[in-house]
């Protein structure tokens, strides 16, 4: 939308890991198009505040639904979109502490409902709008505009999290593996199911682990991110959790569950034992 | 002269019947074609505590709950201390005798409500013996009762007949006891049964009856007094192909999930009470700003915090007109009567899409609680209105211009962001002063498509006028007769639509010396509100977790009307 609109000002810093992302995204939306034959305008990309929230305004090519809306609430926005019109592909685009900070409290409830939408993590292990606080998963001990003398939180485990919550399907990749990362939100939008894309998005700005991640062999950093070998059975919870266990940060799926019904599956189960009422069948309920 | 008017108070514990027995009388009462009201109060929690709930039945139409108990009805010691006083001169005590003795009190008399329940082989009947006792003391026939009891209690079970036969022996113990107890209230006068068919519903399920008759699509709320009925009500009726209707975790999922299905195309609502309203504000500003046409109703109880959960107030009017930060005013609608609820209920609605954004809907707990017969709403007369949508091709501006204009729904071409921040004509973000300039506008432009709202009014030459709001206006219409009958010169005002205010209506008090407002809390917000529209406002409050009594309104009134005449005397 920006190069049609002026007026939109708003700019990610230059070498910001969300330019990847969204690159990412523009392709696993237009497959849809064109592989599955579904209008652009069928998705809905919902955002909350913060860098990340300003993808549903950057994103370039067919021109999805947008909706950024306000901090921390991209889930139960997304499950009123999802449940009001199921056709609907709802995929919720949010950074670290919106997701994992404010908005934390509505991951489990998704969860146990495996409302069926996608959700993008772009997690750059700070607050970078406001200018580089902590976040849930900055290291214990960082030094930060907020942790001046050092972060006395321990460092969330997003995995471990998503797992322990029953997040149907979970994924890991970075920024800088845009192949990867198109696949793997194609594979989650077409999941029956809650599906997470988990992404480590450098911010250039105040936490680089550009580096960190991929590593520097002449600088003698081993590189923090690791392809899961390909006999991992994605299928297995306890194996997922192993992964999420170690150090390091896995690239691919930990998890997958096609088994469980989703939201909307569990409603029509449920309106089925339900006889439709007219409201003056209702009405005549309440006759004196 | 015979009785047209017969109020009992039930008090008591929590689970010791007080509810049914409130109920069923008023039930079994309305069958017959008498007018019903209930009003009950009761703490917190699920049994035990001090509960009351009280019944007026007349032969007219009612208004509030009655000032004076003919009978009260005390199952236990405590309750009859704390209620004892409003019983009126020749009115009669009925109590307990299986709980507590009362010695020396004259208008009394006691019968043991449990052991004359289970001697009939259903301890669960003592409400029965409670309703027999009554019947008696108003000459109330007996059969009245025993058909309320065959129709409620035949429910096809094998043990329906056996039920039947034991409810309406405990109230045939009752009636013998309140015989040979000597007390007689006064024959009620016989029924004038109401023209039309007539249902007996609560504040609670008017107001979700005319979210349905709106033709709600999507609700999501969370367990709150007084408002979950409204919650359990919709979990039961609204499941259906393209319906949803949810329990969330929070209120603020509630709020933020049916904005994101009103985006989606469906008409959604939300209820809750004041400390789940306050928590929706954030979410209810992006509707405003975002342009989404949510109904979200405050069933009020006293507050702040916490507060009082199950007491009636009307505390919540200003939060309700600003829930949340920045430039925004929400259309308010507040009933004041159950019929009133079902109206709102569907209004609402149409308000919400008509100028697509956020409309609150103000009730309750006395309005909520109160179990009233109320003529059938006509559906056919519910003209319910959708939003005006979209339906060009791609590359739209959704929010271009200075007013309202179609709204496109996603899965259709005229894709958009639907934004919380400000934003220009496509829905991107922007910082420009114009554009912030023409959007603030745009959205303060659009309530004025919703002036239509109707007002009642009497004696509108009178300088001096009463204007109550919401459930006060019962206590209030039924002053102000009794003042005008005195002959003292004021005029009567009422609208459920406070925001906007009808044009024509606020034209009128505008020219009005003095606007007194009835109103329960302690700041007159209502009156506050007027007062900044420049009308001479002043409030007449109370907060006692109970609504106002006739006599003491119609005596605050009096002395107000007084007092101003002295001094435009002087003046």
């Amino acid at each position: 939308m920006t190069s049609k609109n002026p007026e939109y000002d708003f700019k990610w810093c230059p070498g910001c890991g969300d330019f990847g992302v969204r690159r990412a995204l523009e392709t696993a939306i237009s497959r849809r198009t064109v592989e599955m034959e579904v209008a652009p305008e069928n998705n809905v990309i919902i955002a909350g505040i913060g860098c990340s929230g300003n993808m549903v305004h950057l994103l370039e090519g067919d021109q999805a639904y947008g909706f950024h809306g306000i901090h921390g609430r991209s889930l139960p926005i997304a499950m009123g979109a999802k449940m009001g019109n199921p056709d609907l592909n709802v995929v919720v685009v949010a950074g670290d502490g919106d997701f994992l900070g404010i908005g934390l409290e509505h991951i489990s409830p998704q969860a146990a409902r495996n409302l069926n939408i996608t959700a993008i993590v772009m997690d750059n292990g700070v607050y970078g709008l406001t200018k580089g606080q902590s976040s849930p998963t900055t290291d214990l001990g960082a030094v930060t505009s907020s942790t001046p003398y050092g972060k006395t939180e321990d460092k969330l485990h997003p995995f471990k999290m998503y797992l322990s919550l029953g997040v149907s399907f979970v994924s890991s990749t970075m920024s800088s593996q845009v192949r990867q990362m198109s696949t793997i939100m194609s594979e989650a939008m077409d999941h029956p199911g809650f599906s997470i894309v988990h992404i480590q998005s450098p911010c250039t700005e105040y936490n680089n682990t550009f580096e960190l991640l991929k590593g520097n062999v002449r600088k003698g950093i081993p590189g923090l991110a690791y392809d899961i070998p390909e006999d991992h059975d994605d299928a297995d919870w306890d194996a997922a959790f192993d992964i999420a266990s170690n150090d390091g940060i896995p690239l691919g799926v930990l998890y997958r569950d096609t088994t469980r019904p989703t939201l909307e599956q569990r409603i029509d189960e449920v309106s089925e034992k339900v006889k439709a009422k007219s409201v003056a069948s209702m009405l005549d309920s309440y006759a004196i | 002269m015979k009785n047209t008017d017969f109020v009992v108070r039930f008090a008591g514990e929590g689970g010791q019947g007080v509810v049914t027995s409130a109920d069923g009388f008023a039930s079994a009462n309305a069958q017959v074609g008498y007018h019903v009201q209930t009003f009950s109060t009761f703490p917190s929690q699920i049994r035990g505590g001090p509960v009351w709930t009280q019944t007026r039945i007349s032969t007219e139409p009612i208004r509030s709950s009655g000032d004076d108990l003919d009978v009260l009805v005390a199952f236990n010691e405590y309750a009859y201390n704390e209620h004892k006083s409003e019983v009126r001169e020749g009115g009669v005590i009925i109590f307990d005798s299986g709980t507590f003795e009362l010695e020396g009190v004259e208008n009394s008399f006691g019968m043991a409500f449990d052991d004359l329940a289970r001697s009939t082989g259903n301890a669960r009947a003592a409400n029965m013996v409670v309703m027999g006792a009554l019947a008696y003391l108003v000459e109330i026939d007996q059969s009245i009762l025993e058909q309320f009891v065959t129709k409620r209690f035949t429910r096809g079970r094998p043990n329906d007949q056996e039920i039947i036969e034991s409810n309406i022996k405990a109230l045939t113990l009752g009636r013998i006891e309140a015989e040979n107890s000597g007390f007689m209230i006064g024959q009620m006068a016989d029924a004038i049964p109401p023209e039309g068919e007539q249902v007996l519903i609560n504040g609670n399920v008017a107001l979700s009856l005319g979210a349905m008759a709106a033709g709600i699509d999507v609700y999501v709320g969370y367990p709150i007094s007084p408002a979950t009925p409204i919650l359990l009500f919709m979990e039961n009726n609204l499941p259906g192909p393209g319906k949803f209707a949810y329990q969330s975790t929070s209120e603020i999922e509630s709020i933020t999930s049916i904005v994101g299905a009103a985006f989606a195309g469906k008409k959604a609502m939300t209820a809750t009470a004041g400390p789940g309203f306050t928590l929706m504000g954030e979410g209810i500003g992006l509707a405003w700003m975002a342009e989404i046409p949510v109904v979200v109703v405050d069933v009020q109880r006293g507050g702040p915090s916490t507060g009082l959960p199950t007491k009636t107030e009307q505390s919540d009017l200003l939060t309700a007109l600003y829930p949340g930060h920045g430039d925004m005013q929400m259309p308010v609608i507040a009933p004041g009567t159950v019929e009133e609820c079902f109206v709102a209920g569907h209004r609402a609605f149409s308000w919400a899409e008509r100028y697509q954004g956020p409309v609150v809907v103000l009730s309750e707990h006395m309005l909520s609680e109160r179990n009233q017969n109320i003529p059938k709403p006509d559906l056919s007369k519910v003209n319910s209105e959708n939003r005006s949508v979209y339906t060009g091709t791609n590359g739209y501006q959704r929010y271009d211009g200075w007013e309202l204009s179609p709204m496109p729904i996603p899965g259709n071409p005229g894709s958009y962001v639907a934004n919380g921040s400000e934003h220009d004509g496509m829905g991107d973000t922007t910082h420009l002063a114009d554009r912030h300039i023409q959007m603030t506008n745009r959205r303060f432009s659009k309530l004025k498509l919703l002036e239509d709202g109707t007002y009642e009014s009497q004696n509108t030459d009178a300088s001096i006028v009463l204007m109550p709001w919401g459930g006060s206006k019962g206590s209030g219409l039924s002053a102000y007769e009794e003042l005008a009958e005195e002959g003292v010169d004021l005029g009567w005002y009422y609208t459920m639509y406070l925001s906007p205010l009808p044009p024509k209506l606020l034209e009128e008090l505008r020219t009005k010396d003095l606007v007194l407002v009835p109103e329960l809390n302690y700041m007159g917000q209502f009156a506050s509100v007027l007062r900044s529209q420049g009308v001479k406002a002043e409030a007449i409050t109370q907060y006692t977790g109970l609504p106002f009594k006739v006599r003491e309104l119609a005596s605050r009134i009096r002395d107000r009307v007084g007092t101003q005449q002295k001094e435009s005397v002087t003046a």
